[in-house]
Parts: C-alpha cells; structure tokens; sequence
C-alpha cells in the first residue's frame, strides 16, 4: 500500500519570499508526524497545502492515493474547482489554531453541520455520531451551547469533534494549542494522543515538544521552506545532528 | 454627610465593614432635571395649546382616505426600492471582491456613479428619460428605427421613483453588505471550505448569516432613510404621502396642519420599521452571547 499522504517537489513563494522549497515527504497509514520549527520555516504552509487552503506554486500532493487538487486524463493533470475539491476535501480533518468554530451555531449544529450538508447524512445517525464525538472529547454535557460560551480548550476539543465527524483519512492540526491559556493545553493534547493511539493518520504542526516526544511517531525539523532533520523523537528532540535543530530546541526547551 | 473616616489600625476594620455606605448626593443633578422638565412641559403645552396647529384639522384628516392611499404608495415604493436595492448591492458587492478585474471595476463605477450624483437629480433624470431615449428597447443601442416602447408611457412617476431610489440605494447598500462580509473572518471560510463546503454552501450556511449581524443596523437605517426620502416624488408629481398632503393643503390652505399629518405617519413608519429591526437583530445575534474573557479569544 502506499503511505497515506504524499509530496513531490512541493514548493510556495509568497511574493519575494520562498516558503516552500521543493520538499518531499511522506507520512505512513496511522503514522503521526509532528512539524517543528521556527515560525516563517513553512510548517503551516505545508500543512495547508495537504487540503489545498494554500495553493503551491509546484509539486503535487496525494492524499490516499488519490492527487488532491488535481484530476488526471491521460499525462496530463487538470485543476480541480468546487465540487470535486470540496469532495477531496471532504476525507481530510483540520484543526485551526484559532478553532474557527462557526458563532452562530451550536456545539452539535457545530459538529453536524459537514455530516448533514457535505455528506448528507441522515440527521438522525449524524446527530447519533456527533453526540459520540462529543462525548469522546469530553463535552457531553455542552451541546446545546454556543461556541462563545464556551473557555479555548473546550472550543478546540469541539473543533476536533467537528473535524472527525467528517470520518476523515488524515487529520491535520495547525498550532492547535498555541491560542490557549497554559492550564487548557492539557485538555486537548489528552484528545489528540488518545485519537493516536485509535490509528488515526496525523500531522501536526506544533511547539508542544513534551508532546512531539512523546506522542509523535517521527518528527520533523523544519527551516527555510525545506526539511532539515527527520526521525523519532527521541533522536531529533534528544540528540539532534544539525546545529539548525539544536539551537531552535534550545530556544523553545 | 457621613464623617470621613480615616482608616488608622487594621484593628478597626471590623467595625468599619458594619458601617452603612451613604450613596453620594448629586443636588446638581436633580436641578438639571427639573430644568428639563418644565421646559418640556412648556414646550408640549405651546404645541398643543397652540391654535395656529390646528388639531382638529389634524384629526379630520389623519386617516382620510387621500391620505391613506398616499401612504399605500409610500410604503410600497419604500419596500419595492429596498428590495431592488439589496439584490443589486449584493451583486455589485460580490462583483467589487472579485478577482476578475473589468467585474471590480464595473461595480466601482458605478458606485461612483450612483453614489456620486444628488438622489433629487437622478430622480429628475429618470422621470424625463424620455428626452434621451424616447423608445425603450433596441432602440436604445441601434437607433430608432429598431423599434421599442414610448418611453413617456413607461416611465411614469412611480417607475422613475422605483429606478432612481432604487439604483442610488443599491450604491450604499452594496458597500453595507460588502462591509458584512469584511467583517466575517478568513477563518471561517477555511473552516468551510476543510470541511469540504463548496462556495455556495460556504457563502449561504457560514458567511451569510455571520455577515447579516453586521448588515441589518445599516441597512434599516438606509431604509428609514429611504421611507422619508420617497417624499422626493413631490418633486415629480407622485402620489406618496407628502404628495397628497401637498395635494391637500393646496386646496384648503391648512399648511401646518397637514404637514403634521403627515410627519406623525411616517414617524409611525419609521417606529414600526425600529421594532421591526428589534425582533430581526435578536433572531440574528444568537451565539453572540456576553462572553467571558478566556471563551472571547476565538
């Protein structure tokens, strides 16, 4: 079988400014991968691409297989618009740094709002989903409130709730602890460890090391839009090789 | 007064917290507001007493059947006018964020355009669109032997009205809404869009209704503006209301009178287009809950 996500030549500028540089990397069925590195090394930016918010400039990305972003018709490949990628996309979780759980719904109209209009589920058996979901990030007893009701770790947790409703392939999370007070990190890197350990494919940009180390089945040491250092944890987080790495971990440790 | 105290040892703290807390006088206060009041009692009373008002003018012809008719005509062409204008502010809104750039710059144009010129002018020009195109159809683009309606048939005082309101409104409508949508963060459309929402079910289930709660305050205040604006029609030998007070007076020479009448309608208009906004706010704020301070960071 092929690994679940795929990039060639994968390359962004925004402007003047390189933030991808022609990367590769692979991430394995039920692998998590976290992405570290300084900010502006194009973590965010990679990850973003895997479900196309971002567009690169060069290379290609498949998901499952399938390229996203792209249909094939001989040797050549046709951009994808609307319906097709919103499909593509459809398979693929993410987390935001900033939650962006919709104000003006409820927690479960929240977390059934991609089963019911994407998938077109049943509301019933979304609703008997969602309420699932919930129940496994912990937040049962909130459904019926609003997402301003509720503190940052609470909205994250009901964000990764929306997210697997969705049943999706690989789950990205972009900085998903980085908006929340100290004492709520905790709640949600709970969440996310214990949907590792189910099998779930995901990468995940952070600055959590102690969770990288202990969570991450490789991690990833990024700069300058390229990959600088990959491995288990132990060896890139404890004994880094490349000053680059030693010296942004000392920073963050 | 209460003696000021001063705190000496905390010793004395536990007396101190039986004391009763006199609230501060404010006697300047309640002068002002005596002042206020007979001088609105003055007032009122120089309006009511007053005969050159002539009330019972007033109340012979608050609900005639002129005057009634007058207000049929302003209310539909205020709700037609408003209604043309949000279709066409929404377009040229999403016409002016395009990335197609003649599209950006039609939608500038015209507001420049619309929002440029005085509402009364472009009323007047729409009335005598006549004297420039005098057929409607093909004519307009091929000359008039390819054919058209007479435009003197067409453009009558309530279609120039329809045009000209609605047209100049749909200018200021369409950066209201385009500053809804500003107002709603990228966040949420990526939020959409990783669900797997296409742009449609982006813009109608997530952007729209976000955008709405900052759309309706400005947008019922263009309307309230456009309710008393419609009275421009006098201007063009309308119908609405003012027209037909006007229409009054001119006969009976009760000037005051019937321009009371007609101020209290559309201060009842206005009033009932408020409440209308009360109700449609408290609908669209739902979520928008006091937050506390951790939950506002999102």
């Amino acid at each position: 079988m092929t690994a679940m996500v795929q990039a060639r030549g994968l390359s962004k500028s925004f402007g003047p400014l390189t933030v991808l540089d022609g990367l590769d990397f692979d991430v394995e069925r039920g692998e998590v991968v976290c992405l570290l590195g300084p900010s502006g090394s194009g973590k965010s930016t990679l990850l973003r691409c895997v479900n196309r918010l971002e567009r690169p400039d060069a290379g290609v990305i498949s998901v499952d297989g399938e390229i996203i972003g792209f249909r094939r018709s001989g040797d050549q490949l046709h951009e994808l618009r609307g319906k097709e990628l919103a499909r593509q996309r459809s398979n693929i979780g993410m987390v935001f740094q900033n939650f962006n759980l919709f104000p003006h719904r409820t927690i479960l109209d929240n977390v059934l709002e991609g089963a019911c209009v994407v998938k077109k589920e049943p509301r019933a058996t979304a609703r008997e989903h969602a309420l699932r979901l919930l129940d496994r990030v912990g937040l049962t007893g909130k459904v019926g409130a609003y997402p301003g009701q509720l503190s940052g770790g609470q909205q994250q947790r009901v964000a990764i709730a929306r997210a697997l409703a969705m049943r999706p392939k690989v789950m990205l999370f972009d900085e998903p602890t980085s908006a929340l007070d100290p004492e709520l990190v905790g709640e949600v890197l709970a969440v996310m460890k214990d949907l590792a350990c189910d099998g779930m494919t995901m990468i995940v940009v952070t600055h959590e090391i102690g969770f990288a180390r202990e969570v991450a089945d490789r991690v990833i040491f990024m700069d300058g839009g390229v990959i600088v250092e990959q491995g288990p944890p132990h060896q890139v987080i404890d004994r880094p090789r490349v000053e680059r790495t030693r010296s942004f971990l000392a920073r963050v440790a | 007064m209460t003696a000021p105290v001063s705190v000496k040892a905390p010793s004395g703290i536990d007396e101190l917290a039986t004391l009763r807390i006199a609230p501060v006088r404010r006697p300047w206060q309640w002068v002002a507001t005596g002042v206020v009041l007979v001088m609105l009692a003055l007032l009122l009373a120089s309006v009511a007493m007053n005969p050159n008002m002539g009330w019972p003018v007033v109340g012979r012809h608050l609900f005639s059947a002129e005057i009634l008719r007058g207000i049929g005509w302003t209310v539909l062409l205020t709700v037609l006018c408003m209604a043309l204008a949000t279709v066409l502010g929404v377009v040229i809104a999403v016409m002016r964020t395009a990335n197609n750039r003649v599209l950006s710059a039609a939608a500038s144009l015209y507001l420049w355009f619309f929002r440029g010129t005085p509402l009364l002018v472009q009323l007047i020009l729409w009335f005598n669109l006549a004297l420039v195109f005098p057929l409607l159809g093909p004519a307009v683009f091929f000359g008039e032997s390819a054919g058209g309606l007479d435009t003197n048939h067409v453009i009558n005082w309530f279609m120039a009205a329809l045009l000209g309101f609605g047209l100049h409104e749909a200018a200021y409508m369409s950066e209201i809404v385009r500053g809804g949508f500003l107002a709603v963060g990228r966040g949420q459309t990526e939020a959409a869009e990783s669900l797997g929402m296409t742009g449609t079910q982006t813009l109608r289930r997530v952007l729209l209704p976000q955008a709405l709660r900052v759309i309706v305050p400005p947008s019922v205040n263009q309307f309230v503006n456009l309710f008393k604006a419609t009275s421009l029609v006098a201007f063009i030998s309308g119908q609405d209301l003012l027209s037909s007070v006007q229409h009054i007076y001119a006969n009976n020479y009760q000037v005051i009178p019937l321009l009371l009448v007609a101020s209290l309608w559309y201060l009842v208009l206005v009033s009932l287009a408020t409440l209308g906004q009360h109700y449609l706010e408290r609908r669209l704020n739902r979520g928008h809950v006091p937050t506390t301070a951790k939950g506002a960071k999102g």
